[in-house]
């Protein structure tokens, strides 16, 4: 699953999982019946999860283009700057 | 979300969170309810009325209760307990409370109900205070939710006495 997928997913999630909660308090309270609300947000909870937990080909559509390590080494590796070493100690202490 | 462990891990904590918060609207929910329950009961015979060996007043009655608690029941309702209480004051105790009946009311289509029967358990006073006792019958009920909270509440029938003399 890329970057976007893994957004995707659990925006997904939460916004499956609220509407079936909304879905289900609302018709359970119509109907005056509490069993009614919990069937349809186990309902909610199963499919939510079928779309979202495997890895399904949608997550996958913006892959991570690295790289070849023969053009990476034509630059320069970010070099840690000189100031950082002693601030870190001196936070330490 | 990396992994299939996170995502079924994040999905269920943020399921069962939710859940907590269905069930905490469904229990406050049932503060829309103002029930409004009727109660009768009707003393029909003194069976027998005497001391006890050791001293204690021992009462048998019979009981016609007749009640209407349709509308306590609401969608977050598993059941209602009732019971029957005779209550009277004593010069030792301010408060007495004697339960002479209870039932369990599992749903709203048997909360409309009149018994017949003579008391469940035993009407017995704490000392030898019955005779010609002024005593209230209140029945108290104590709705039972799915989720939440639990309401108590009763309905205060007075003007029952008990006859002067053993018999």
């Amino acid at each position: 699953m890329d970057w976007q997928g893994q957004k995707l997913a659990e925006q997904l999630m939460q916004l499956m999982l609220v509407l079936f909660a909304a879905v289900g308090f609302i018709t359970g309270y119509v109907l005056g019946s509490f069993q009614t609300m919990l069937l349809i947000y186990a309902a909610g909870v199963v499919l939510t999860s079928l779309i979202t937990i495997p890895n399904w080909p949608c997550f996958n559509r913006h892959p991570l283009n690295w790289l070849e390590p023969s053009v990476a080494e034509k630059y320069p590796k970010p070099q840690p700057s000189a100031n950082s070493g002693p601030k870190k100690k001196a936070s330490k202490k | 979300m990396h992994s299939f462990g996170y995502r079924a891990n994040a999905l269920l904590t943020f399921a069962i969170t939710i859940l907590a918060l269905m069930c905490g609207i469904a229990s406050f929910s049932d503060n829309f309810n103002s029930p409004s329950p009727t109660a009768q009961v009707q003393v029909l015979n003194i069976n027998w009325f005497q001391k006890k060996p050791d001293g204690d007043d021992e009462v048998s009655l019979t009981l016609n209760v007749s009640a209407n608690l349709e509308s306590l029941f609401t969608w977050n309702t598993k059941q209602v307990f009732v019971f029957l209480a005779a209550e009277y004051e004593t010069p030792k105790n301010s408060m007495n409370q004697v339960s002479l009946w209870d039932g369990i009311i599992s749903s709203k289509e048997h909360s409309k109900f009149r018994i017949h029967t003579t008391n469940k358990y035993r009407f017995v006073d704490q000392g030898s205070n019955l005779r010609g006792k002024d005593f209230n019958l209140t029945l108290h009920w104590h709705v039972m939710p799915k989720t939440g909270k639990m309401f108590v509440d009763n309905i205060v029938m007075s003007g029952f006495r008990l006859p002067k003399a053993y018999r």
